[in-house]
């Protein structure tokens, strides 16, 4: 019988407490290597959809606030487009990254991104999935990054259909990746571990 | 992706984690991921349009000196103290097949094991030509490189006597977002490797080996710089023979 034959892929390890060096220098005082962090625009005044603000913290198991974690965001447009070679329905908006990167400051924790509302994109059968963003959350104690969503409140009937929202077993933790909105700004903080955890995903 | 080859894009799901591969969450010797490991159960997914594309990043966002970190923090003239390496390697998937026009970003401590970063209190000296950090693109075969210094291993405060041994981070996009990985690069033959509590997070054996750069003797450059080859494995992706029912194909 022939040999599968397949690698094995590459094992993740920490990104460690000093992850700034590498991704975000210029947040770290390491001016002059590169021009500017990547991932701290992802719209600029051209940029077509609805203007929000994504903001949060990240707590540990003992409630202690993460204050070393780097964020990634990947979202579509406001049309439902992701700017990526592997979207095949059409061209997404080009003044529109939908990717973003953002370290938690040192201080409070916080992590922000300025950025548009997405539209709905297809779920694999044909269902509309609702409006969400997806998060990719690396640190120090963390040895593979983690992915989740988050979802927004005012879509409670996209939500309510969402396929992914509706394979949650345990529906209270459904709102653990639901933000807050407060005017154009959602808040959406991220529970590491224990009572209210985050859903993570496996995808 | 203009500068790529004319192979169509893909856009199948990619072939599930091997979570028993990769560390667990949870590992108590490496003490910072007992609050910061998740206790539920990851929610599992078949890859969604969400997941499959990921952003794409130019080769004309990339500096000349991006990939030279003895000289991309130096001063005119100058360069990081050192010993002087090359560190290069192709990015491929779990198909063998190569990854091109990826960004992949290092970072690492300099050759006294001290990084430059406000946290960091080793007492080793900082070297003022030396920042640390470095990026390059996969060409059309997978392939990236750059020059650096090896660095130094440094003690940090986890048991009371716990050294790194002498690493390089590593971050690496692929074309999809759920491709996304950090990780580390070690040095052949270093016996701190055995020793780590972040390496012996890895519960098999030949997945630490897979972290693990061999001096490149073929491509060390004769009274310059040694070379160290690091190929890097992402998730293979399904073909999408079967997989027309995304929604608009």
């Amino acid at each position: 019988m022939q040999e599968l034959g397949y690698l094995k892929e590459t094992p993740s390890q920490t990104a460690g407490p000093y992850v700034h060096i590498g991704l975000t220098p210029n947040f770290c005082d390491i001016t002059g290597v590169y021009q500017s962090d990547l991932g701290t625009e992802m719209v600029n005044d051209k940029t077509v959809g609805e203007r929000i603000t994504v903001t949060g913290r990240i707590f540990d198991g003992a409630g202690a606030i993460v204050r070393d974690a780097v964020v990634e965001i990947w979202q579509a447009d406001s049309a439902g487009l992701y700017n990526s070679p592997s979207e095949m329905r059409g061209a997404a908006d080009p003044t529109f990254t939908g990717w973003g990167r953002c370290a938690t400051r040192a201080e409070d924790g916080i992590y922000t991104f300025e950025t548009i509302k997405p539209g709905r994109v297809p779920f694999k059968d044909g269902r509309t999935m609702a409006p969400h963003i997806s998060f990719w959350i690396v640190a120090r104690g963390i040895n593979i990054g983690l992915h989740t969503r988050m979802y927004f409140p005012e879509e409670t009937d996209a939500n309510n259909s969402d396929p992914l929202l509706l394979r949650i077993e345990h529906r209270e933790r459904v709102a653990t990746i639901v933000a807050a909105r407060n005017g154009s700004t959602y808040t959406f903080d991220i529970r590491l571990q224990g009572d209210k955890e985050t859903v993570f995903l496996d995808i | 992706m203009s500068d790529q080859t004319n192979r169509k894009p893909e856009n199948g799901a990619f072939f599930a984690r091997d979570r028993e591969w990769h560390a667990p969450a949870l590992t108590p010797g490496y003490k910072t991921s007992v609050l910061r490991s998740p206790q539920r159960a990851l929610l599992s997914l078949d890859g969604t349009i969400s997941e499959i594309t990921g952003p794409v990043f130019g080769h004309s966002m990339i500096g000349e000196q991006d990939n030279d970190l003895i000289h991309n923090f130096a001063k005119p003239g100058e360069s990081a103290i050192g010993e002087r390496i090359i560190v290069h390697g192709r990015v491929l998937d779990e198909r063998g097949r190569a990854v091109p026009a990826v960004l992949v970003e290092f970072w690492q401590a300099n050759a006294g094991g001290r990084y430059r970063h406000k946290k960091e209190s080793y007492l080793a000296a900082i070297d003022p030509n030396f920042g640390g950090c470095g990026r390059a693109i996969t060409d059309e075969f997978g392939q990236y490189s750059f020059r650096t210094v090896r660095p130094g291993a440094y003690p940090w405060p986890n048991g009371v006597n716990d050294w790194r041994p002498a690493h390089i981070h590593f971050s690496i996009f692929g074309h999809g977002f759920a491709q996304r990985l950090i990780t580390q690069m070690y040095f052949e033959g270093d016996p701190m490797i055995w020793k780590c509590p972040i390496v012996g997070t890895i519960p098999d054996k030949r997945a630490i080996e897979q972290l693990i750069a061999p001096l490149d003797w073929g491509n060390t450059i004769p009274m310059d710089a040694r070379a160290y080859k690091f190929d890097i494995v992402l998730r293979g992706r399904r073909s999408t023979m079967f997989e027309n029912r995304l929604e608009g194909n």
